[in-house]
């Protein structure tokens, strides 16, 4: 099988040793860094991706995956620019105000990194400001923001009201998710997408920075 | 009153309580506050909710202790606190309830993850949750109801530290599922049939679901936990998935709707029927009425 093809398939078992020893051979056998990125770790967890949103495969899988292809990444790193780690674009993420569930948070983050982004991920309980604030600094595109309570969710509406009054809503798109928000909340609050689990998240990510 | 166990095996199905976050809210829960504070800082609410449900026809009432494991606990910097909460949450609701009701002490995820998928060891999720049960047990408990999980190891965990401090003590055991194209299961991916075996032999007496997607889903749960066990089977459901109606974020489910399918989950064999986000004292009000 051909190398690339057998850490894709390394990261899908969640053997972050074969993915880092195969990424290893690869490089040894001068493939450029930044396909091993592209058809090979990015490969293989968007299929990982693509099994958990259809319910093959659970979060245990894609948390050993994720670690799989950091092991990958952490020998592809010194070698890739900065435009080429991560070619797709910038993405702030939070867990909103008041809200200290960062589970699903971080599963995004898992698929984003996976998709090839680069992921600014604030933590929880973040305040609008400082999601307007990283997004501003780092010069991302997306502000993605998760909420698992409903007394929480009100504060994605914070975030899209501040980037309007500073002007900043056409630069810094938002996209907003967690297992209380609906799609119809995601247009009332006027935020620009609605991830409805991480796969669908990094897609509507996509094409928002398209 | 009876023995908890002996009054699941003769009597009619047991009502329990519904929702405690929504109604700690409507009475000052900030959003980001830890509401097993509440405990510490304002008891004579938790006096109140249990008051609430037992009006309303409950027959098993939760103590305010979802969230009050160490491990969750630090979230806010209040694990050192964990025995205090534990046992004023648990003094609250008997002084509410006396002997008109069971108290049931909750115990609900650490929110963290184990190795090797996450960064606990399971050492410190045991005695994590050692703690947080021992209090409550120490304070009086009818019954435990260890509950919300989606990590079968989590949960035995769990089980198995109320087991090592007190083998007598009921223990119920409930996780939470997703409707999935191939059937039920946890986020972890765990279905029914392996939560029922991996609960009741590690020493649950009761098993069964809470949360979730809905009642109508919650009927097709009981059924798959009832082909797989003779247990007694706990139900909680929430009432539906939130909407957003008119700018308000509203729980779908009246209390009549649940209450007719609360009826189909009795006949299912259903012993305890409660609720769980989004359903209110009327919702259990109704539920009692739809069930005795």
């Amino acid at each position: 099988m051909e190398i690339l093809a057998q850490i894709a398939d390394g990261l899908k078992d969640g053997d972050d040793k074969q993915v880092r020893t195969l990424t290893q051979t690869a490089l040894d056998r001068s493939i450029d860094a930044s396909r091993i990125l592209e058809d090979g770790l990015i490969a293989g967890m968007q299929v990982v991706g693509e099994r958990f949103r259809d319910h093959e495969i659970f979060l245990p899988d894609v948390l050993l995956a994720a670690r799989a292809m950091n092991a990958g990444l952490d020998l592809l790193q010194p070698l890739l620019g900065e435009s080429e780690t991560h070619s797709r674009g910038k993405v702030v993420i939070g867990t909103v105000k008041g809200d200290l569930h960062d589970i699903g948070k971080n599963l995004v983050g898992i698929m984003l990194n996976g998709a090839g982004f680069e992921v600014i991920d604030l933590g929880k309980d973040v305040a609008p400001e400082q999601f307007v604030e990283a997004a501003r600094d780092s010069g991302a595109g997306v502000i993605g923001m998760s909420a698992l309570l409903t007394t929480t969710m009100p504060a994605m509406k914070e975030v899209v009201g501040l980037l309007r009054s500073e002007g900043l809503s056409d630069s810094v798109r938002t996209i907003v998710g967690g297992a209380p928000v609906t799609e119809e909340y995601a247009r009332d609050i006027g935020a620009d997408a609605y991830g409805f689990d991480a796969a669908s998240a990094v897609e509507r990510v996509r094409e928002l920075l398209e | 009153m009876q023995p908890f166990l002996t009054r699941l095996q003769e009597g009619p199905v047991v009502v329990a309580d519904g929702a405690m976050g929504s109604l700690l809210m409507e009475r000052g829960l900030g959003p980001g506050e830890s509401p097993e504070a509440l405990n510490l800082t304002r008891p004579e609410l938790m006096q109140e909710v249990a008051g609430l449900y037992l009006e309303a026809g409950a027959e098993l009432i939760q103590t305010n202790t979802f969230g009050a494991s160490p491990l969750k606990l630090a979230l806010y910097g209040l694990d050192d606190k964990a025995e205090d909460i534990s046992r004023l949450a648990v003094e609250a609701v008997r002084e509410a309830v006396g002997d008109r009701a069971y108290v049931s002490g909750s115990c609900g995820p650490s929110g963290r993850i184990l190795e090797p998928y996450g960064d606990v060891a399971p050492d410190e999720m045991r005695n994590s949750f050692r703690r947080q049960l021992a209090a409550m047990i120490e304070a009086g408990v009818d019954v435990l109801c260890i509950e919300t999980m989606t990590d079968v190891g989590e949960a035995t965990m769990a089980l198995e530290a109320a087991r090592q401090i007190s083998p007598d003590l009921p223990v119920m055991a409930t996780m939470t599922f997703d409707a999935t194209p191939r059937g039920y299961y946890t986020i972890m991916g765990t279905d029914v049939r392996q939560a029922a075996e991996a609960l009741l032999s590690s020493g649950a007496d009761v098993v069964g679901s809470n949360c979730g997607n809905g009642i109508e889903n919650m009927i097709e749960i009981a059924r798959e936990f009832r082909a797989c066990t003779d247990a007694p089977l706990l139900i909680q459901s929430n009432a539906g998935l939130p909407e957003t109606i008119g700018g308000d974020i509203v729980y779908p489910e009246t209390p009549e709707f649940m209450a007719e399918r609360a009826v189909k989950l009795a006949e299912l064999g259903v012993n305890i029927i409660g609720g769980c986000c989004g359903t209110t004292p009327e919702h259990i009000r109704a539920l009692a009425r739809a069930l005795h």
